[in-house]
């Protein structure tokens, strides 16, 4: 920004460019030699130890019942985060209300579901039709309007949809009300005096810029969600690790399936990454210093053989 | 005529502390009026009250003939909704100190935001409008960049622009020079000396006592939440009569 552009440069006034000799990094040679010795031990064994059975991982990678269970781990990640996130931004917003009794109807949302375990969250949803056999909406005591048979609209998804949507909400409206104190005053303000309403402000000057301390720690979330869906497997709702439970109780080839099941899991995890790469980007607009780095330049970052410096 | 702004016995507290204790005054339509005084006296706070950003806990406040905050109905005052107090804050503009620009949205972003959202006008319009008053404060070459690329001069003038947008009858300017370096002040009292030739009617706080001078119909000097003296800024600041008048200005000239 602030050099000159060197073709327009006075060849004889101007210095010419500084050719120092680069700081040299030794550490980082000798981190790294240990580091591909260590590497290289562990391939060995992982290869060289036949009773990991590498060939029945490959077989069972993509087999039918293993990818009808991947598929349905992340319906239930992308499903229950949607619902985390969505109603953690609402509970936020309704702590934050100037209205005393949506705070605390808010304060003891957040307060009940952080405070019992999920998996008791869970296994409520799903034995809730056991004690209740049909669901009404309607006048308390009086006439229902909207009437419904609880095991059917409570089935084994919708239990574990709830169950872990409904706890994530407490723990995602945390991370959003973060986001949102974040936010400078003076933004509310501007929007206040160029007389925009409450929700509006909120949604096109406030959470945008909350987004910014919202993504990273929901990134977060979505990995550990992504692990928490296998508590799916207790009501009988097979996932990735139910499937492969299922496969080795009948074949008794327990080390390579779970195997299998991780290599899903690192894929859905490194998958998740990079869309938290694009979000971070797409909600750092306007503050390009903080843009995060590319993954080209998070590797020149790493400074093997260059000056750490070229960080464009 | 009515005034467009007209302040009587204006009080307002913070807990217990009287921030505001009896403003009057009045500035009538195309007038600019320049308020002075040390830190603390109450001019930001006498601004966020007209903007209905604070409550007047008494006497009245009153904007275009309009009551600010209140309702008056069957001799009592009601207090309005929020639709309503967002309905009379359109007609006000408001240039901040700290500029408070929307970060995530560019100089054009930031000018068409409020047109769009709260007057309901077609992008297309909006882009227009938001062109031609860029082009006004002199940055129709800024106009896609974002806010944290333009240097204080420049993002002030954008925020002035912003407040135009939504073509009000009132500008606020709460210290709008106090964060720049003092070479970038006069970009933005350029802008500010222009919309006061094109007769909007303003209320200006400001330690810019050339500009209060120059630009200024009347001159507000305000301590401990009340006015201390007022009259046409060249008598003010060349013959104060009040002792603390004097002592003020003898600080800041
Ligand atoms: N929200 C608030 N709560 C409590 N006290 C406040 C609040 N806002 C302002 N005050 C107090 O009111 C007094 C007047 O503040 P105000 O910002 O109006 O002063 P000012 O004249 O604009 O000063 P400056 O020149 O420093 O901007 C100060 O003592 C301040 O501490
Ligand atoms: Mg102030």
């Amino acid at each position: 920004m602030t050099s000159v552009d060197p073709g327009v440069r006075d060849a004889h006034n101007a210095p010419e460019d500084i050719k120092a000799v680069p700081v040299r990094h030794p550490g980082r040679w000798v981190a790294a030699a240990v580091l591909a010795v260590l590497v290289a031990q562990l391939v060995h064994f992982l290869v060289a130890t036949s009773k990991l059975r590498w060939d029945v991982v490959r077989s069972y990678l993509f087999n039918h019942q293993i990818l009808v269970g991947l598929e349905r781990t992340v319906l239930l990640t992308v499903g229950c985060m949607a619902i985390g996130v969505a109603l953690g931004v609402t509970l936020a917003v309704m702590r934050m209300s100037p209205n005393p009794v949506v705070k605390s109807v808010a304060w003891l949302y957040i307060w009940f579901f952080r405070g019992t375990p999920v998996l008791v969250q869970l296994l409520f949803w799903f034995f809730l039709p056991t004690v209740i056999h049909s669901l009404s909406f309607g006048v308390p005591f009086g006439p229902s309007i909207v009437h419904a048979d609880a095991k059917t609209v409570i089935t084994q998804l919708w239990s574990v949809l709830l169950g872990l949507g409904l706890n994530e909400a407490a723990y995602m409206s945390e991370i959003a009300r973060a986001g949102i104190l974040s936010v400078d005053e003076g933004q509310t303000e501007a929007a206040q005096a160029l007389g925009m309403r409450r929700v509006q402000t909120l949604r096109r000057i406030v959470l945008p810029q909350a987004m910014r301390v919202i993504i990273p720690p929901t990134g977060n979330e979505t990995i550990s969600m992504l692990k928490t869906t296998s508590l799916a497997s207790t009501i009988g709702y097979l996932e990735l690790l139910g499937s492969a439970q299922l496969i080795y109780a009948r074949n008794y080839l327990i080390i390579p399936l779970l195997l299998t099941v991780s290599i899903w899991y690192l894929v859905l995890t490194s998958v998740s990454y990079v869309g938290q790469y694009y979000l971070e980007r797409r909600f750092g607009r306007g503050t390009a210093r903080d843009l995060p780095p590319t993954p080209l330049q998070r590797l020149r970052v790493l400074g093997f053989g260059r000056p750490a410096g070229g960080l464009g | 005529m009515t005034p467009m702004v007209e302040a009587q016995g204006v009080h307002k507290r913070f807990g217990r502390t009287e921030v505001l204790r009896g403003i009057d005054l009045s500035v009538a339509a195309g007038e600019v009026l320049c308020i002075v005084g040390p830190s603390g006296s109450g001019k930001s706070t006498f601004l966020r009250c007209v903007n209905h950003l604070e409550k007047v806990d008494a006497g009245r406040l009153l904007v275009d003939g309009v009551l600010v905050g209140y309702r008056e109905e069957g001799g009592r005052l009601h207090e309005l909704r929020e639709r309503e107090v967002c309905a009379t804050r359109r007609d006000i503009g408001m240039v901040f100190q700290r500029f408070n620009l929307f970060p995530h949205m560019t100089a054009l972003g930031n000018v068409m935001e409020a047109p769009m959202q709260v007057l309901g006008r077609p992008r297309a319009e909006a882009r227009a409008q938001a062109v031609a008053l860029l082009e006004r404060v002199g940055l129709s070459a800024k106009a896609d960049n974002y806010p944290s690329q333009l240097s204080g001069g420049q993002q002030q003038r954008v925020a002035i622009a912003r407040a135009l947008a939504m073509g009000p009858k009132l500008m606020l300017f709460d210290e709008p020079t106090s964060a720049l370096d003092p070479e970038l002040v006069g970009e933005v009292l350029d802008v500010m000396r222009q919309l006061a030739a094109d007769g909007m009617t303003m209320i200006v706080v400001t330690h810019e006592m050339g500009f209060a001078r120059e630009v200024g119909d009347q001159l507000v000097f305000m301590d401990e939440g009340t006015i201390v003296e007022s009259g046409p800024p060249r008598e003010v600041l060349a013959a104060p009569r009040h002792k603390r008048t004097q002592a003020f200005l003898s600080k800041v000239l």
